[in-house]
């Protein structure tokens, strides 16, 4: 099953390798992986999407509570929480009604035009993981020349937690 | 008070009671060395290269308890560093290397001698660090001694670049060490505890499986006391050799692929298994799914990621195996009042039949040594009081299976990563730890020869190691599987050149002595344990002797080979032709 796991680290050098390889070392895979500053500066946020049995999860979040730079790791699975991503999609629709089609596409999936070129626009998308597919399989279509994706950031819903 | 790199470390080693530091100088640990030189608090034990080094430091620790540490150069220094590093990671030793590194505006540029031993020994350190400030280097010496001492405790690599060392930077002795994100849980659960203590009086045929974590928290007496007070029969894995007594009646000694018919027989047919600081390695466990098929299985280990990686578990405790049993121990006195003794009869019994029925033999032959003989011989000539190390292979089962140890700290072998090499080192950074004890290293020919220069250290420092070598030209136990399951196709197990031990010895100005018939075997022991000094032993055995009992890799430990069933097929062959 699909987990999404953030973990709390310490911001040092090294620390993104010291997760990545225990990954790597054990044979577990990582779907998405974004890190960013929180707000202390010597603490950083990272938030894998992973996917595995119940052992293999138990196994990496103990493994990831057993690095020394590790904070606090917590597993979404079991709580009710925000997930989002963005994309950047540069498409380059061919004929003038095909570019207001995918202008309007872009508005209905509340993304915005960040940039535009003679043949292109970049579109930004920012939303749960279905959001993301479902606009990227719209564009498909209109030819897609470029493509980049954040990976997930999530967060918990203050105090609630699935029965 | 303003020091450079080179004092602040020495100065930080001294005030964590290291007395000896094994190593090997090189360019950019020159100042460190030079600060050595006249530095009467700490000796270099200068070895003939940084494998030794860790494998000694390893040693060092493995036989007081107390860290070992080791300082190579950056570089092809710090690289041969690696092999010992895992060792002591596989087998939880408190190790701390101190690698030189190039410069810090260097590092990345490919430098002269430059490797970037942080990244290549992440997967296989406790921790590493990487010093970027002299600032910073007494609070992480601090640290390291500190990460690598508690919890499980493990390997800690601090690379050093160069101009860290000759800076000059403010000391501040941090006498506190607090590392947020490191918190290991030494206090067991007690409602787990609580629990585990009803399933031992609930049971009626438990087995205890003791681990490598009962010697390292220092809890075998307590262990003593469980076992006694529950009369649960013990079996300890390699790593746990020596935390219950080997000639207790309650001993069954080493379970698993090479374990005793007993043992294994005893976990598979247990309804309970109190695994005591052990991580169930698939040399213990055979074929997973079929492993204490019936068994309850209560778990105490240190650490989580031990819990549940292997076996089911039903009750996991996480904590300190000394505390955790402490603990137990209470619970089980208090609450629970059970005539031990009378519940486990039958149980004690059949271990005993099983004991009677199978127990570790060889056939004697007065013609050629046996190497289970020199083996025997050892424990008997030393009524058990040696620190024995061992390389890997037949002489490390051998020497698990033949020698009984009854104290914790008196078998030091690579149980976990599989070592050759690793036991002579070892036994120099032993026989440092205890200088009037005797310590000897069983050792095969091939292993002998993977770390045999470290021989000068032992000349020179006038270690008096002895080294029994059980010369068979082989790598034996390759040789072992290569005829169990390759059709005796001995494809690059044969040594075909195996130097002269004796003159070895001599080279280095140590001495050495031979046996070729078992009748010498009795006199050169004693003969060498007189001699001062280092000494090789070596013993040419019987090439074809094997490792029994054995379980096949992949087997449920209670399929077992014992080495005699060609013979007794053709006793029944024979008996059926009479018949017919």
């Amino acid at each position: 099953m699909r987990h999404t796991i953030s973990v709390l680290v310490e911001n040092k050098f090294g620390v993104l390798s010291r997760v990545s390889g225990l990954f790597s070392g054990r044979g577990f895979n990582i779907e998405s992986l974004s890190v960013g500053e929180t707000i202390d500066p010597k603490i950083s946020l990272m938030t894998i999407v992973t996917s595995g049995d119940d052992l293999i999860i138990e196994q990496i979040t103990k493994q990831l509570n057993k690095l020394i730079d590790v904070v606090k790791v917590v597993d979404f699975m079991d709580m009710d929480h925000v997930e989002r991503e963005m994309i950047l999609v540069k498409v380059a629709p061919d004929k003038r009604e095909n570019k207001e089609e995918v202008l309007r596409l872009a508005e209905i999936f509340r993304g915005r035009v960040v940039d535009s070129g003679p043949t292109t626009y970049t579109i930004e998308i920012t939303g749960d993981e279905k959001k993301i597919e479902a606009f990227v399989e719209l564009m498909k279509p209109f030819g897609i020349k470029e493509f980049a994706r954040t990976g997930k950031v999530a967060i918990a819903r203050e105090g609630i937690k699935k029965k | 008070m303003k020091m450079t790199g080179a004092e602040i470390l020495l100065e930080c080693l001294k005030r964590e009671g290291v007395k000896h530091i094994f190593g090997y100088p090189g360019g950019v640990v020159l100042n460190i060395f030079d600060h050595l030189y006249d530095n009467k608090d700490l000796k270099l034990i200068l070895t003939r290269h940084e494998q030794g080094a860790v494998h000694a430091a390893d040693g060092y620790a493995r036989a007081s308890g107390r860290p070992g540490v080791a300082l190579v150069t950056s570089g092809p220094g710090a690289t041969n560093t690696v092999t010992g590093i895992a060792t002591a990671f596989m087998d939880s030793v408190p190790v701390i290397v101190f690698s030189g590194q190039v410069p810090t505006m260097l590092i990345g540029n490919d430098a002269f001698q430059e490797a970037d031993i942080v990244g290549i020994t992440r997967p296989c350190t406790k921790y590493n660090y990487l010093v970027k400030d002299v600032n910073d280097l007494a609070r992480i010496i601090r640290e390291a001694f500190h990460i690598a001492t508690t919890g499980r405790p493990g390997p800690v690599l601090i690379d050093l670049p160069k101009d860290v060392t000759v800076a000059k930077g403010d000391f501040i002795w941090p006498e506190h060490v607090k590392i947020r994100s490191y918190n290991p849980t030494y206090e067991g659960n007690k409602w787990m505890i609580k629990q585990a203590a009803i399933e031992i009086s609930k049971s009626k045929k438990p087995v205890i499986l003791a681990g490598g974590g009962v010697i390292s928290s220092g809890g075998h007496k307590e262990l003593k006391e469980l076992a006694e007070l529950t009369s649960i029969p013990v079996t300890m894995t390699l790593m746990g050799l020596g935390s219950f007594p080997g000639t207790h009646p309650l001993s069954m000694g080493m379970p698993g692929m090479h374990g005793t018919y007993y043992a294994n027989m005893a976990i598979q047919q247990s309804d309970l298994l109190i695994a005591v600081g052990a991580r169930f390695d698939d040399r213990v466990t055979g074929k997973v799914d079929a492993f204490a098929p019936d068994a309850r299985i209560v778990h105490i280990d240190i650490d989580p990621t031990s819990i549940r990686k292997n076996v089911r578990v039903d009750i996991p405790i996480v904590g300190d195996v000394k505390l955790v049993l402490r603990e137990m121990l209470k619970v089980l006195k208090e609450d629970v009042k059970e005539q031990w003794e009378q519940v486990r009869k039958a149980w004690l019994k059949q271990i005993n039949a099983w004991k009677k029925e199978r127990p570790l033999s060889y056939k004697y032959d007065e013609n050629v040594i046996k190497p289970q003989f020199v083996v025997e011989k050892l424990y008997e000539i030393t009524k058990g009081d040696a620190i024995i190390t061992t390389e890997v292979g037949q002489n490390q089962m051998w020497a698990a299976q033949f020698y009984k140890y009854d104290k914790p700290r008196t078998l030091l072998s690579s149980g976990g990563l599989g070592t050759m090499g690793y036991g002579f080192p070892a036994a120099i950074g032993a026989q440092l730890a205890f200088p009037d004890r005797l310590v000897i290293d069983i050792a095969g020919d091939g292993s002998i020869q993977m770390n045999i220069q470290e021989l000068a250290t032992a000349v020179i420092n006038k270690l008096p190691v002895k080294v029994a070598i059980l010369n068979n030209h082989y790598l034996g136990m390759v040789r072992q599987w290569q005829e169990l399951f390759f059709k005796e196709r001995y494809s690059y197990s044969n040594l075909d050149v195996v130097p002269d031990f004796v003159k070895v010895a001599e080279a280095y100005g140590a001495k050495g002595f031979r046996a070729t018939k078992p009748g010498e075997v009795e006199g050169i022991i004693r003969e060498a344990i007189k001699t001062k000094g280092p000494v090789f032993m070596d013993f040419i055995v019987d090439w074809k002797e094997k490792v029994f009992p054995m379980v096949s890799a992949g087997a449920p430990i209670d399929q077992m080979i014992f080495g005699d069933e060609k013979k007794e097929e053709k006793k029944k062959e024979e008996k059926v032709r009479i018949v017919t």
